[in-house]
């Protein structure tokens, strides 16, 4: 299931602004690439063109490639809705839905999906999506209440949940545990290396920590200068980002040396 | 820290500062204001109300008490401010989306704009049109239901040949509240918070799932008022009704026949000026009833809104 993403000479832009220049890089299936880099850097930007999510934003387009698994993801046509249910997302801030319950959280994207669901069904994918996000124990007594009324880290497990009911290829992680405490943090972290089995997983995070204890690969983002556009500096296995990296400005940030 | 602190003498006063003092107590004058008016209304409709209550039978005529006669006006506002609801709801949550979710921000605001401009064109202009133009025009309208949708009570007929209906009427109205529902419904979805919309698009919600999982559930109760505060106007309008409906005491559900009830409001602005004292009484004990319904159905939305509120907040 899990697929691979190569993308290659990628511009972004919003409007006439050029946000992120040239990226190259191959994010390989089954694994955590996590990206790195100080603040307006464009690292959530380029997530967010894997699945297309960029475009929602007016004015917002790319130049350049994105294959996953060979299939362009900006081939015309290919629907971009198609694209988001293949390839999920979980965000900065748990988003849960807030009129609905927790099970009907967990359901949303499957119904999207498919218009009739029978119960049974429906139940399965509630617990096993759960079990996945490690939720199930703590809520499996209260499917029925609102996903608004669990803590922060519950709820941002809540979402992992309900993006991978869908059964996603892909997962974007944007920063997903900057809204989180320690303990939350620490069993998100947990459930990375879980789901690393079956998906290939993207993370951003502006923790350099996180990425050392989550990831296989990283990237690393930065401006050119100042007013100018992001861009990606080094992309390398994580053993070797955090211990010997290629290029000078890597180790001045990986060292808190500069930012 | 310090345990050999001196003894207080007394405990300081609060810092009153005079900017302070004075726009609290505008504010709280201006609040007792609208209070004292809301109450000296009520007063003015029971006091002179009162008589027509109980006024001899000829006053009523053609029916004989007061229960008969303000009957058929009641079930004529309701049913007038109905129609109206049932045809500009849709319609104003429908233009409402289109400004916030579906058309370009350059095509948005003139969109918008104009339909506030509709809020400012006064009642009269829309009786006028809706009495003179509407009226004739939307007579093939009422002959096709009457064919095809004949066996609804709505649509018994005959149709009317003036044209002037309780349809067009609600039709008239129907224009008058789109502005305040539209208004007031594409400020809440506007305000639905981007990232619920974003939870939605990235599960590959399409727009239209997207606004049904994160704007409507967001925006529910925004709506109720905006349509209560429809509700409200469309139950008080006076000339447009006036201008459109020739009224008799009639208690009927069918839309697009010759007789229709009046509503309280274009009663009392088409009886007001010949009446005698005793006909006056009684138009103002009418009007004690339509500031009862009114406050009934406002009373009704805060509770509707309330409760759903509190189903959210659970």
């Amino acid at each position: 299931m899990a697929k691979s993403i190569d993308v290659s000479d990628l511009n972004i832009y919003y409007g006439d602004f050029l946000a992120v220049e040239g990226v190259n890089m191959t994010i390989r299936a089954k694994a955590v690439t996590a990206f790195i880099g100080p603040s307006g850097c464009g690292k959530s930007t380029f997530l967010r063109t894997l699945n297309r999510m960029h475009e929602v934003i007016p004015g917002a387009r790319v130049e350049g490639k994105v294959m996953v698994s060979g299939q362009s993801l900006y081939d015309p046509a290919i629907d971009p809705v198609a694209v988001r249910r293949q390839i999920g997302m979980v965000f900065q801030r748990p988003n849960p839905f807030p009129t609905m319950s927790i099970y009907d959280n967990v359901i949303a994207g499957s119904k999207l999906n498919a218009k009739k669901m029978k119960r049974s069904e429906a139940d399965a994918i509630v617990e096993k999506s759960l079990r996945g996000a490690n939720l199930w124990n703590e809520v499996k007594d209260r499917l029925d209440k609102p996903g608004m009324s669990l803590s922060g880290g519950q709820q941002q497990r809540l979402c992992i949940a309900r993006a991978i009911a869908v059964e996603p290829e892909v997962l974007l992680m944007d920063e997903p545990c900057s809204a989180l405490d320690p303990i939350s943090t620490s069993a998100i972290e947990d459930l990375i290396h879980e789901l690393k089995s079956e998906y290939t997983i993207v993370i951003v995070t502006h923790n350099m920590q996180q990425a050392a204890r989550v990831s296989d690969e990283t990237g690393f983002f930065n401006l050119k200068a100042a007013g100018q556009p992001g861009h990606l500096v080094e992309f390398n296995p994580t053993t070797k980002m955090f211990t010997n990296p290629d290029e000078p400005s890597t180790e001045a940030y990986i060292s808190g040396r500069f930012g | 820290m310090s345990v050999t602190a001196p003894p207080q003498p007394r405990p300081a006063k609060a810092v009153v500062r005079p900017g302070d003092r004075i726009f609290a107590g505008a504010a709280r004058v201006a609040a007792l204001t609208i209070m004292l008016a809301l109450a000296g209304v009520f007063v003015f409709l029971a006091i002179e109300g009162l008589p027509g209550l109980s006024a001899p039978a000829h006053i009523y005529a053609p029916a004989e008490d007061f229960w008969s006669y303000v009957g058929p006006l009641v079930f004529g506002t309701i049913l007038a401010a109905v129609v109206a609801l049932i045809i500009a709801v849709p319609f104003s949550i429908g233009v409402a989306l289109f400004i916030s979710h579906y058309a370009p921000p350059r095509i948005a605001a003139p969109v918008a704009y104009v339909i506030d401009l509709l809020a400012a064109v006064p009642s009269v202009v829309y009786g006028l049109w809706g009495g003179l133009a509407l009226a004739s025009a939307i007579r093939p309208v009422m002959d096709w239901l009457y064919e095809n949708l004949g066996f609804l009570p709505f649509f018994a007929g005959p149709p009317s040949v003036t044209g002037r209906t309780m349809l067009t009427a609600g039709i008239v109205l129907a224009i008058m509240i789109v502005p305040i529902t539209t208004a007031i419904s594409r400020e809440v979805f506007a305000q639905t918070p981007r990232l619920h919309e974003e939870a939605a698009m990235a599960l590959g919600a399409t727009r239209w799932e997207m606004i049904r999982l994160a704007v409507f559930p967001y925006a529910r109760s925004g709506v109720i008022s905006a349509v209560m505060l429809g509700l409200g106007r469309a139950l008080g309008e006076t000339m447009a009704v006036a201008m459109v409906l020739s009224a008799s005491p009639v208690v009927t559900l069918n839309l697009i026949s010759d007789t229709n009830p009046a509503t309280i409001a274009s009663n009392i602005a088409s009886n007001y000026k010949e009446a005698t004292p005793d006909k006056q009484a009684l138009l103002i004990a009418t009007g004690l009833v339509l500031f009862a319904v009114t406050f009934a159905v406002n009373f009704a939305a805060r509770w509707v809104i309330g409760r759903s509120e509190r189903n959210v907040a659970r």
